[in-house]
């Protein structure tokens, strides 16, 4: 058991027990749902189905429904998969980074972040495929022998690259997800009264028995998995900055976008996490575990993630100036002062000021104030892919060719439409799953539980 | 032969690291703890050797990383040796730091997934197996030491009781198996 100074905030509020912990976080799945978990899963799930809608009218139609025109070939489609990739960054980063570094508070929020992770990539992924126009040849960007003279995919190219580091990427937080839910999944097994829930639960938990050499291969498992997911954390956001840093256009070929997009990825995912936490631990009453003090570590990461996103912005910035290029120069000043100034500002507004309002302690230990950052965090990290993708494309070196983008209500549909389906994945998510990893609460309980904190001599009256 | 079991339960993992402790300084043999989260510094106690799977994820990566190497080589040189842009691609090593992101990825991919079917078959827990747990009490609080009479030829049942009322427990449950 690993001692913690007492001066430390407790990670786990009020006087719990192993018991405790069991209950809170199987309760509201052992619980019937709430009215109001009906109300949001009907909303989302009325929205996802409208996003699906419009996906396969795109598909039977083709692209040309999005508000593409012949200078602007790439603006939502990718704008959203970059912004889902970038939320998709928290989960695995919780998990495995932040094991690397054995900070025992991402045990509160893990598994959630994970979740949303999965789900986040699964809707980012959703929009190369259907950007290709013909999905059902999807299966031509695998290497795959083929009739056609044996041509195969090109594997000097970033987009490919793009293929296999999101494929991995998804499988291995899939994995590493799922090695961990196994144990809680056994504990709702052994708890279940219902014949059906037994029988599920029985199914997904493997037949996990809690051996102290399946825990000794589970503890080591998860350290590499860790160790394995941390490249790749970074590696899939450099991997996406190459689609665009490896080509010539201004703007976008800057050399600083690989750890520029990784740390906006971070800070995009911590707010996502923010936005779903602050409401999931109000809902679940969870509130003894992930507490004003997870925020406030979560703000902290928000705030050197924000410094390093404005950081790279004015470096961009001056780069441009200082490269004594005109047409870079011209990219940033346009983007600045041209007719996508208002996404410009907007995204500085979004996330170079706001994550600096996190210095002042009262603001990032307030919940509502949090809540109210995520979201700008959000909008603004959206703005920030936006001003990327269209603002350096819309006028190029021709200017008979400038244009300006206006999405078409598909582009809007299908965008809204993923937020809809992440939230139907989440709730399902929250409704069935433990949603802490509740057995590995337990082993911080008597490290930084606060009965145990106040009582140093607690368990010595065994 | 048929064979009795022991299962002593305790309600705290220090507790039972303890009586562990006592136990095999007496020369009794545990088979088995049963935990709701890994109890540290359970493994030395009872004898559970260190897990090799990391080994198996470095050799699964290894592996990984020859696959992607020898694919793209045969794929990118051999095959069909694309010419983009004027710059064709005439030797592997010419490309590398084109091929480095989806080596990369491949032996990561391998050494996850590789690592992860082993732990879960050497684990015998797949889809659909059966709880194997002696009470399904220890997935939530509870910690279960299992003691067969089989590994411990030299001691009596009656001795062995007596070192459990001495040691303490929380409860005892006695099992004969075929």
């Amino acid at each position: 058991m690993q001692k913690e100074a007492a001066i430390r905030e407790p990670l786990v509020l009020g006087h719990k027990t192993y018991h405790d912990v069991t209950q809170d976080v199987c309760r509201p799945i052992e619980d019937k749902a709430p009215k109001m978990w009906y109300i949001l899963f009907g909303i989302a799930l009325v929205i996802g189905l409208y996003g699906v809608g419009s996906i396969m009218y795109l598909l039977g139609t083709g692209v040309g429904v999005w508000g593409l025109n012949k200078t602007i070939g790439w603006a939502w489609d990718i704008t959203n998969f970059v912004w889902w990739v970038g939320i998709g960054h928290a989960g695995t980063l919780i998990s495995a980074v932040l094991l690397l570094f054995r900070q025992k508070w991402r045990m509160a929020i893990n598994r959630s972040a994970e979740a949303m992770t999965i789900f986040a990539v699964f809707m980012a992924g959703t929009f190369p495929l259907i950007h290709m126009g013909r999905l059902w040849v999807g299966y031509w960007v695998m290497p795959i022998p083929n009739q056609f003279g044996s041509l195969w995919v090109n594997f000097n190219s970033p987009l490919l690259w793009d293929v296999f580091a999101i494929s991995t990427y998804l499988s291995v937080s899939l994995v590493f997800w799922y090695i961990g839910l196994i144990p809680d999944f056994a504990t709702i097994r052994d708890r279940a009264k219902k014949p059906l829930a037994k029988k599920m639960y029985s199914i997904l938990s493997f037949g996990w028995s809690g051996r102290a050499k399946h825990w000794n291969r589970f503890e080591l498992v998860s350290l590499v998995l860790a160790g394995l997911a941390t490249p790749l954390v970074f590696s899939v956001h450099s991997i996406v900055s190459f689609d665009f840093a490896t080509s010539v256009v201004p703007g976008w070929h800057t050399t600083i976008f690989p750890p520029y997009f990784v740390a906006g990825a971070v800070f995009s995912g911590f707010a996502m996490v923010q936005t779903l936490l602050l409401i999931m631990r109000k809902a679940m009453g969870l509130e003894a575990y992930i507490h004003t003090k997870h925020v406030e570590y979560m703000n902290i990461v928000i705030m050197v993630t924000g410094s390093i996103v404005g950081t790279a912005y004015i470096t961009e910035l001056f780069i441009s100036w200082y490269s004594g290029v005109e047409y870079e120069s011209y990219a940033f000043i346009n983007r600045a002062t041209g007719p996508y100034w208002w996404a410009y500002w907007s995204m500085m507004t979004c996330n170079v000021i706001s994550p600096q309002l996190m210095w002042i302690r009262r603001l990032r230990r307030s919940l509502l104030f949090t809540f109210f950052i995520s979201i700008v965090v959000n909008i603004g990290m959206w703005f920030e892919r936006y001003v990327i993708i269209v603002t350096s494309i819309h006028r190029d070196y021709i200017p008979a060719a400038w244009s300006m983008h206006f999405p078409s209500h598909i582009d809007i549909a299908v965008y809204i439409g993923t937020i809809g389906l992440f939230f139907v994945f989440f709730l399902l998510f929250a409704r069935f799953f433990p949603v802490l990893a509740l057995n590995e609460i337990k082993t911080i309980l008597k490290g930084s539980g606060q009965s145990y904190k106040e009582s140093p001599d607690y368990h010595k009256h065994h | 032969m048929s064979d009795k079991v022991l299962y002593v339960m305790y309600d705290d993992d220090e507790v039972l690291k303890n009586s562990a402790k006592k136990l095999v300084a007496k020369g009794v043999k545990i088979a088995e703890v049963f935990s709701p989260f890994p109890i540290h510094g359970i493994d030395s106690i009872i004898g559970v050797k260190n897990t090799r799977l990391g080994i198996m994820a470095f050799l699964y990566g290894l592996t990984g990383l020859t696959l992607a190497t020898i694919g793209m080589r045969f794929l990118m040189i051999t095959d069909w040796p694309m010419n983009i842009g004027g710059k064709p691609n005439f030797s592997y090593l010419e490309n590398m730091l084109a091929f480095v992101p989806i080596s990369f990825e491949f032996t990561v991919m391998c050494a996850a997934h590789g690592m992860a079917i082993t732990y879960l078959l050497r684990n015998k827990t797949l889809p659909g197996m059966p709880a194997q747990n002696p009470d399904p009490r220890t997935t939530d609080d509870k910690f279960v030491m299992e003691i067969r009479l089989s590994d411990n030829q030299n001691i009596s049942e009656a001795d062995l009781d007596g070192m459990l009322q001495e040691i303490g427990f929380f409860e005892l449950d006695k099992k004969e198996i075929k």
